[in-house]
């Protein structure tokens, strides 16, 4: 009886181990599989008339990015101008000052922006900005990618400020400082690190968006000057390209993926390298 | 009170600690508390507090974990008002002034405090010394400023350790060292009352024999004001001592009267070890 019942925990043990096992060789394997694919197809695909040449008309062989690449430059400024501080300042007021009881409403209220599928944010974007102004722009890009920035922007600024001990605080007000220099001149800067890399974090995500750039910024075949004109972008471009029937296109939506897939990896791995010194440093 | 020159400052260092009790005589009352109350909502945390902390002298507070002597050191810098919804009643006197009618930072720089952890601003240590000075606008220029550092840094027996990296982050010192350090920067703005809350009790012997060490410095020119949970720290330091019990004030006098003669039951019973 005992035997055959530590027998059944033995097995049913093995089971989920196995089972859980294989689970995540598949997920990590399915991930690399994903990033290898990609870093061949893109990689071969990739040449220097990508980084200095305008796209081509349709159908002809070569041609390049380079206008899709400033352009996403600009955008990604400009949404990181409007969504970093108007987060940041949010999440200090909910991380010092906000009553514990609209802190909660805050929270809550920020958690649903941050769940707004981002072609609403695009469609919201669309019908606010471009239609009212009459055209397409890089601003309108800008400013639907900045919106979706904030509610990251806050969490992250709110935890990162929660996470800096009382003590530290109470050192500063002991001091004779107000509660407004301590929050300046103590609790951001030991902060700091974090902040840094939650923003980095946030610039990454918002760097492959495709669907609020559809109807704000569209695209261009050409260079965008100013603020006010449509503007091509990296992830629009990858989109149109991979969806026409041009081999050439395809080569080159390749190497698109490659170089946003590239600068994405390169500003998480900078950001966790941020927040690893800091946690050596204390 | 007058800054002093760094020559004065280094003098007190080098000549040899004060004996306790005799050399300053009693010049009369710093801070005088009188009918204090205070709540925590609607918990009386402490009954009716009336005492005297003597000027250029060390005061210290014991009594066991809840008693109410942490409470009653955070009230005479009005530490607890970030605490929320909390309530004080009566009068503290500094010198002729009533604390709960000043105005804050202005209470707050000239009562100090140093807390139970050692808890550094993350930046250098000289930026560390250079806060308070800074945001109290207390110096003219930066040859003023390192002066006063410096000064600070020599005041808390720390200077010969620390002036040659005076550019390195202050969480690379000891806990010790870093407890001192605290010690620096609560006296870079000239606080003519420190209170100190169990500053030892996360260190070890020989930095707590160092920071007992130097309260006899500090005392010749700050009123000084210790919550510990040691009896035995109490008797080496401080020149009076409070015993508190559930948020009372149940006996004050000199240390000597307290630890030799105590008037009541209580007081004799915790000193003798025969409670909690």
């Amino acid at each position: 009886m005992t035997s055959t019942l530590s027998l059944r925990r033995k097995s049913v043990n093995a089971i989920m181990l196995a089972l859980t096992g294989v689970c995540t060789v598949a997920a990590v394997g399915l991930l690399f599989f994903v990033l290898g694919y990609l870093f061949v197809q893109g990689g071969f695909s990739l040449d220097l008339n990508f980084f200095t040449k305008l796209p081509l008309p349709t159908g002809e062989i070569g041609g390049g990015m380079a206008n899709a690449l400033l352009g996403s430059a600009k955008v990604l400024l400009l949404a990181t101008s409007i969504g970093v501080p108007i987060g940041f300042l949010a999440g200090v007021y909910l991380a010092e000052y906000a009553n514990p009881k609209y802190a909660a409403v805050i929270r809550f209220v920020t958690d649903l922006l941050n769940g707004v599928p981002s072609i609403v944010i695009g469609i919201f974007a669309y019908a606010m900005i471009v239609l009212s102004a009459g055209h397409y722009s890089t601003y309108a890009g800008g400013i639907a990618l900045g919106v979706m920035m904030i509610p990251i922007a806050l969490r992250t600024t709110e935890e990162f400020l929660r996470a800096v001990p009382t003590s530290m605080r109470e050192g500063s007000m002991a001091l004779g400082a107000t509660k407004s220099t301590t929050i300046v001149s103590v609790v951001v800067p030991a902060a700091m690190r974090g902040l840094i890399s939650g923003m980095m974090l946030n610039l990454a995500r918002v760097a492959g968006e495709t669907a609020p750039l559809l109807f704000t910024a569209l695209s261009n075949q050409f260079w965008s000057p100013g603020w006010s004109q449509p503007t091509a972008t990296l992830p629009v471009m990858i989109y149109n390209y991979a969806i026409s029937p041009y081999e050439d296109q395809h080569r080159q939506a390749w190497a698109a993926g490659f170089v946003l897939l590239s600068l994405v990896l390169i500003i998480n791995i900078t950001a966790r390298t941020i927040v690893g010194r800091g946690a050596k440093a204390r | 009170m007058q800054p002093k020159t760094v020559t004065e400052a280094v003098q007190e260092v080098i000549s040899p600690p004060l004996a306790m009790n005799t050399a300053i005589p009693v010049v009369g009352p710093k801070l005088t508390s009188s009918g204090l109350n205070f709540y925590y909502g609607t918990f009386k945390a402490l009954h009716d507090i009336s005492l005297d902390v003597h000027a250029n002298k060390v005061t210290a507070f014991i009594g066991p974990s809840g008693c109410g002597k942490s409470t009653f050191l955070r009230t005479l810098n009005r530490m607890n008002e970030t605490i929320k919804k909390t309530r004080v009643e009566g009068k503290v006197m500094l010198d002729n002034e009533n604390i709960l009618e000043m105005e804050v930072s202005q209470l707050r720089r000239r009562v100090g405090m140093v807390f139970q952890r050692p808890n550094p601003f993350p930046k250098s240590i000289f930026d560390n010394i250079a806060y308070g000075p800074r945001i109290n606008g207390l110096t003219k220029n930066a040859a003023d400023l390192a002066e006063r550092v410096e000064k600070s840094l020599i005041r808390a027996a720390l200077w010969n350790e620390v002036k040659d990296k005076l550019n390195k982050s202050a969480f690379d010192l000891s806990g010790g060292q870093q407890q001192r350090l605290c010690i620096a920067r609560a006296l870079a703005v000239d606080p003519e009352v420190l209170l100190l809350d169990e500053p030892c009790s996360a260190l070890d012997p020989i930095a707590t024999g160092k920071i007992e060490e130097l309260l006899f410095q500090i005392k010749t020119t700050c009123t000084i004001v210790i919550v510990t949970h040691s009896m035995q720290q109490a008797a080496r330091v401080a020149d009076f001592t409070g015993f508190f019990l559930m948020g009372k004030l149940i006996e004050f006098d000199t240390t000597t009267k307290i630890f030799k003669t105590p008037a009541k039951k209580e007081t004799e019973d915790y000193i003798t070890g025969r409670f909690g």
